[in-house]
């Protein structure tokens, strides 16, 4: 069966809100005449990305009408976009919304913020606690939300697949630096690996939609991409310029693939679960400490570090 | 650990592409007009290989009419330099305006008790001199800017920048910094893609601030150490023994990097002392063009 995906680079306007609604909601409309079936669009489409203290005078609900708005007239799309939610307990997140017929069908917020080098993040937004796949009935069965900086952390596309992904969605603000050769940005070949990578082991399609434009002295880079569950390109999207692209994905593809290389179903989860409880409770200081070659990371002998189990506080 | 080998080869140059590079430079300076409502660019001309590249650049993102480049000569300004300006009007056919700052500069320096030919007397009164030209500069240009409605440019570099070889509120005061992150030979590498005249690209950098002055004679050191040392130390974070057991000297290695240090107040907006709850630059944080900076048309 065939699934449509367009991706929608576009150059959202820093901090306006009503501006960017309207440009989605055009940019919209052309891939739906164009017979889309999902159409994603770039991390903080809604809002531009450099807002700093701008973030509580964009943030919106994710019940908000003007988010459920997006595509609500065309029953069968799939839209997602990026936003800055303002969470029922005041939380300002990365967010990226999946609508379907004026309904939210899925929602992640960022889990990774990067604070690190140019970015600063951490600062503004609060970062999401839950890594999951959303439902969306045939022929994708559930998709993966995750939001850029989320993508470099390989546990969390990992584990939508596990989750029963077919299709990952990544939105993304990436901007280019180190144009060291003609090859282009020492970024953009970091990435291309990364999904590269994750549509092989993962035997999932990858639907990459990155922003354009400048913000301040970064130019966003683009070069959005569809993978087939192969890793084979389906649709690529020129770099630093506004775009549309469309790409055909046929689940029987992904059904074959899946059947030749079948790594996604012979998963050890409960070994994985094992393994993971044991280092977390290893740096943690909070395991009994009898087996020997450790590679998890003390901060302490394990003498003192029994006493005082290190424990991050929940953000009220 | 071993001891390193003795390495044949130096660190290396930071390598550019010049192409992509040009282009994002490009799609900056027009994302600067568009968010803050400006069409026109104004830059100081020098003749050298900065100020010539970020005319080629403002060119290609502005076009020539909406470029004002603007020749400021003092007295001893070489000749050299002005023509060389001139060949960069002609080749991009952008507008131009002279403006000697001779008879400015003259009567300020009279006033302020530097003597007329302190270049040959002592480095306070030089610098006194080269900061008075420079700051002189600053006010044609932002002068310029009202009456052709455009926003100055800046010429910095990276090099410039990191070791602190300009003057603040001189030619370092700027409302855009096309160049600001390139360093002086990957600059060079850019200007030749752009087109700029190779016998600018060429010529020994000068500040031109008094005759015979060079950058490289005045920082007693060449752009290519330089270049490869501040790679080394600030793209790369190699610490100073790693440069010198690389092959770089050592001498020139702790003066780059006390230097670096040394002017860290030069890139910064200067330290307001924290009071109230909400101070501008400290927690009270917003990017520059976001709704309501851009001017009104």
């Amino acid at each position: 069966m065939e699934v449509r995906i367009a991706l929608v680079q576009l150059a959202p306007r820093l901090g306006e809100l009503d501006a960017n609604l309207e440009l989605v909601t055009g940019r919209l409309a052309e891939a739906t005449a164009d017979g889309a079936d999902i159409v994603v669009f770039p991390e903080l489409a809604l809002t531009g990305y450099l807002l700093q203290d701008l973030v509580p005078d964009v943030a919106i609900r994710a019940d908000d009408p003007r988010l459920l708005g997006i595509g609500a007239d065309a029953r069968d799309v799939m839209v997602a976009v990026g936003f800055v939610e303002e969470t029922p307990t005041r939380r300002y997140c990365n967010s990226v919304a999946l609508l379907r017929g004026g309904r939210l069908i899925g929602l992640h917020r960022k889990v990774y913020l990067p604070t690190y080098g140019l970015f600063d993040e951490g600062r503004f937004t609060r970062a999401g606690h839950q890594i999951r796949a959303t439902e969306v009935g045939d022929p994708l069965h559930k998709v993966g939300l995750s939001v850029c900086e989320d993508f470099w952390h390989p546990f969390l596309p990992m584990l939508q697949v596990q989750d029963g992904a077919l299709l990952l969605i990544n939105v993304a603000a990436g901007p280019a630096r180190a144009p060291g050769s003609a090859a282009g940005l020492a970024a953009i070949a970091g990435w291309h690996k990364m999904q590269d990578t994750y549509a092989l082991l993962g035997t999932v399609a990858i639907a990459f939609c990155n922003r354009v434009g400048n913000e301040e002295g970064l130019t966003f880079w683009g070069g959005s991409r569809l993978l087939g569950p192969d890793g084979s390109a389906l649709a690529e999207a020129p770099l630093y310029e506004e775009a549309l692209v469309m790409g055909v994905l046929d689940t029987d593809d992904l059904r074959m693939q899946r059947y030749n290389l079948p790594v996604v179903g012979d998963e050890r989860l409960e070994l994985v679960r094992r393994e993971v409880d044991r280092i977390i409770a290893d740096r943690a200081g909070i395991a009994p400490h009898t087996d020997q070659g450790t590679d998890g990371e003390r901060e302490a002998p394990p003498v003192h570090a029994a006493r005082e189990p290190e424990r991050e506080v929940e953000p009220a | 650990m071993t001891a390193r080998a003795a390495h044949v080869e130096l660190p290396p140059l930071p390598v550019i592409e010049p192409a992509i590079t040009a282009d994002l430079i490009v799609a900056f300076i027009r994302a600067q007009m568009s968010q803050t409502g400006f069409a026109r660019i104004v830059v100081g001309l020098s003749g050298g290989v900065d100020s010539a590249t970020v005319a080629f650049l403002a060119t290609r993102a502005v076009g020539a009419e909406n470029l004002l480049a603007v020749r400021m000569p003092y007295r001893t300004s070489s000749t050299a330099s002005e023509a060389d300006a001139l060949k960069v009007v002609q080749a991009l056919g952008c507008r131009t305006a002279l403006v000697e700052i001779t008879p400015m500069v003259e009567p300020l320096l009279a006033l302020m008790g530097v003597s007329q030919d302190s270049y040959v007397l002592d480095d306070a009164a030089q610098v006194r001199r080269g900061n008075v030209m420079a700051r002189q500069r600053m006010i044609v240009l932002y002068d310029k800017s009202v009456e052709f409605d455009g926003l100055v440019a800046g010429t910095s570099n990276k090099t410039e920048a990191l070791l602190g070889y300009g003057t603040q509120y001189g030619d370092m005061a700027a409302a855009l910094m096309p160049i600001g992150d390139l360093y002086k030979t990957q600059l060079r590498a850019v200007a030749e893609h752009l087109g700029v005249p190779a016998e600018i690209v060429a010529k020994p950098p000068s500040a031109d601030l008094w005759p015979g002055q060079t950058d490289e004679g005045e920082l007693g050191r060449t752009y290519e150490d330089l270049d490869r040392t501040l790679f080394a130390l600030v793209d790369r974070r190699w610490t100073a023994d790693r440069c010198v057991a690389a092959g770089l000297d050592r001498d020139l290695v702790e003066w780059v990097a006390a230097r670096v240090a040394r002017m860290e107040y030069k890139r910064q907006m200067p330290p307001v002392a924290k009071i109230s709850l909400r101070t501008p630059g400290i927690d009270h944080l917003y990017p520059r063009r976001r709704p309501g900076s851009r001017r009104a048309t």
